[in-house]
């Protein structure tokens, strides 16, 4: 073992770390906004918005993520006529993958929220969609953080698929290091420890969380 | 918004496209089968060993689910395929790389230990969610720990826990196709093989996502079948 070889390389690795959090964040941010509105979808008494959130989710739920990767690696530049970049199509397919994720926690937390929050709502002459922004969502929102925290642990986990397509990631950066310098053994275990620290404090913090009291 | 893509279908069926897919779907149903079932074992060990009463052992199997669920699987395919072989004896390595499949052979493996955690984690949540009255109804029967667990809790939790089982097959299921980076011609490899062959994709990806997706619905099919068929009179049907 020779532990000098992550000291030299280490701002190279440095840099797909930064690149996975980068990407982790922002398929959160993005994939968050779209999952909470097809959440709404997924539990409307219209049909034909309730449909299409339903197959929407349960495709993208029934599919590896590495094979969303490289669909929507292959249909982006095609759909858009002319190449957007890895990363664009590597984060579109990231959102889309985990938007159907997030959707089904935002759901199962709206409907942790008692009915008759719903029917309080709307019998003070609040619409809908404020009962649902002011009243539902905010007790929903605090339900399932837990479940929420562990999902972005998911997709920082997640983020090592962008390796399949080249993206320089953490994974990838290590695995560059290791065709140049030949000490597997060292960077890999390296990169373990690594994503084991980043992910084993989201798992305690969302375990935390759970114990607070939940409101129903 | 023109589509610039000329579809032929046809060439999923000529050779070498169809072997591959052939041999992709053979790959995929035989490694995620496979490896559930090891999981399965391995996990239902490491589940009951973390509820038993001995510290030494509940640590032992806290760390291996935590150790198991916060490496990213795609690091830890690439230790059991790049790191492991070169942390064995001199002789056994040479004996390792001799093995035929080695790619085979370290998807299972890695599959099999990443899943059992989770496994694991199951059969606790499951094992948690008995009465207690069961613990003590099987004690004081005179049953010892073994043969409360062996004869009363675990076939209890396990029809608790059939949905969850049976969904981390879909789950083992989907994970194998992460193995294609490390070389095993599972449904997803084949997919990308005839997109970089041909570049027609989206036959290429729809083959994939057809088998997963048929997979997918079977198996939620015959969940809400066994789990009428196991249901435990007296508890409140799920849904």
């Amino acid at each position: 073992m020779d532990w000098n070889v992550i000291i030299v390389n280490l701002p190279f690795l440095m840099k797909g770390l930064w690149m996975s959090i980068k990407l982790a964040v922002l398929v959160i941010c993005f994939a968050f906004p779209i999952a909470c509105v097809m959440a709404v979808g997924r539990i409307s008494n219209r049909l034909w918005i309730r449909y299409p959130s339903a197959i929407f989710v349960n495709i993208m739920r029934s599919n590896p993520l590495i094979l969303i990767v490289f669909w929507f690696f292959f249909l982006v530049p095609i759909l858009t006529g002319r190449p957007v970049g890895d990363f664009a199509s590597v984060m579109i397919g990231f959102v889309v993958f985990f938007a159907a994720y997030f959707t089904e926690i935002i759901r199962s937390g709206i409907q942790s929220v008692g009915r008759n929050q719903i029917q309080a709502g709307l019998s003070t002459g609040l619409s809908y969609f404020q009962t649902m922004r002011m009243i539902v969502l905010p007790q929903a929102l605090r339900n399932m953080i837990p479940a929420l925290i562990t999902e972005c642990v998911i997709v920082f986990q997640g983020t090592t698929i962008a390796y399949v397509v080249g993206l320089r990631e953490f994974l990838n950066s290590t695995f560059l290091v290791t065709e140049r310098t030949l000490r597997p053994a060292e960077l890999y275990i390296f990169a373990a420890i690594v994503y084991f620290i980043v992910c084993f404090a989201g798992s305690l913090l969302a375990r935390q969380l759970e114990k607070r009291k939940v409101i129903t | 918004m023109a589509l610039n893509y000329d579809f032929e279908w046809g060439l999923l069926l000529e050779n070498p496209h169809k072997e591959w897919i052939i041999e992709g779907l053979a790959h995929t149903v035989g490694l995620s089968l496979t490896a559930w079932v090891i999981a399965l074992i391995i996990g239902i060990l490491i589940g009951t060993i973390r509820m038993t009463q001995s510290p030494l052992l509940r640590f032992i199997g806290t760390a291996y689910v935590e150790f198991f669920r916060n490496i990213p699987l795609l690091v830890q395919l690439f230790i059991w395929f790049f790191v492991f072989p070169l942390m064995l004896p001199n002789d056994l390595m040479f004996a390792w790389n001799r093995l035929p499949h080695v790619p085979l052979i370290t998807a299972l493996l890695a599959l099999s230990l990443f899943t059992a955690a989770r496994v694991a984690e199951h059969i606790r949540a499951g094992i948690s969610s008995i009465p207690k009255g069961q613990f003590d109804a099987a004690r004081s029967s005179g049953l010892t720990q073994v043969q409360m667990y062996r004869h009363v809790i675990i076939p209890y939790a396990f029809r608790v826990m059939i949905p969850t089982i049976t969904s981390e097959f879909l789950t083992v299921f989907k994970n194998s196709a992460l193995t294609l980076t490390i070389g095993v011609a599972e449904i997803t490899g084949a997919a990308k093989a005839i997109e970089a062959w041909s570049f027609h994709g989206i036959e290429a990806y729809t083959v994939a996502s057809v088998t997963y997706m048929t997979t997918t619905a079977i198996v939620v099919l015959f969940m809400s079948w066994l789990e009428h068929r196991l249901r435990i009179p007296g508890l409140i049907a799920r849904k």
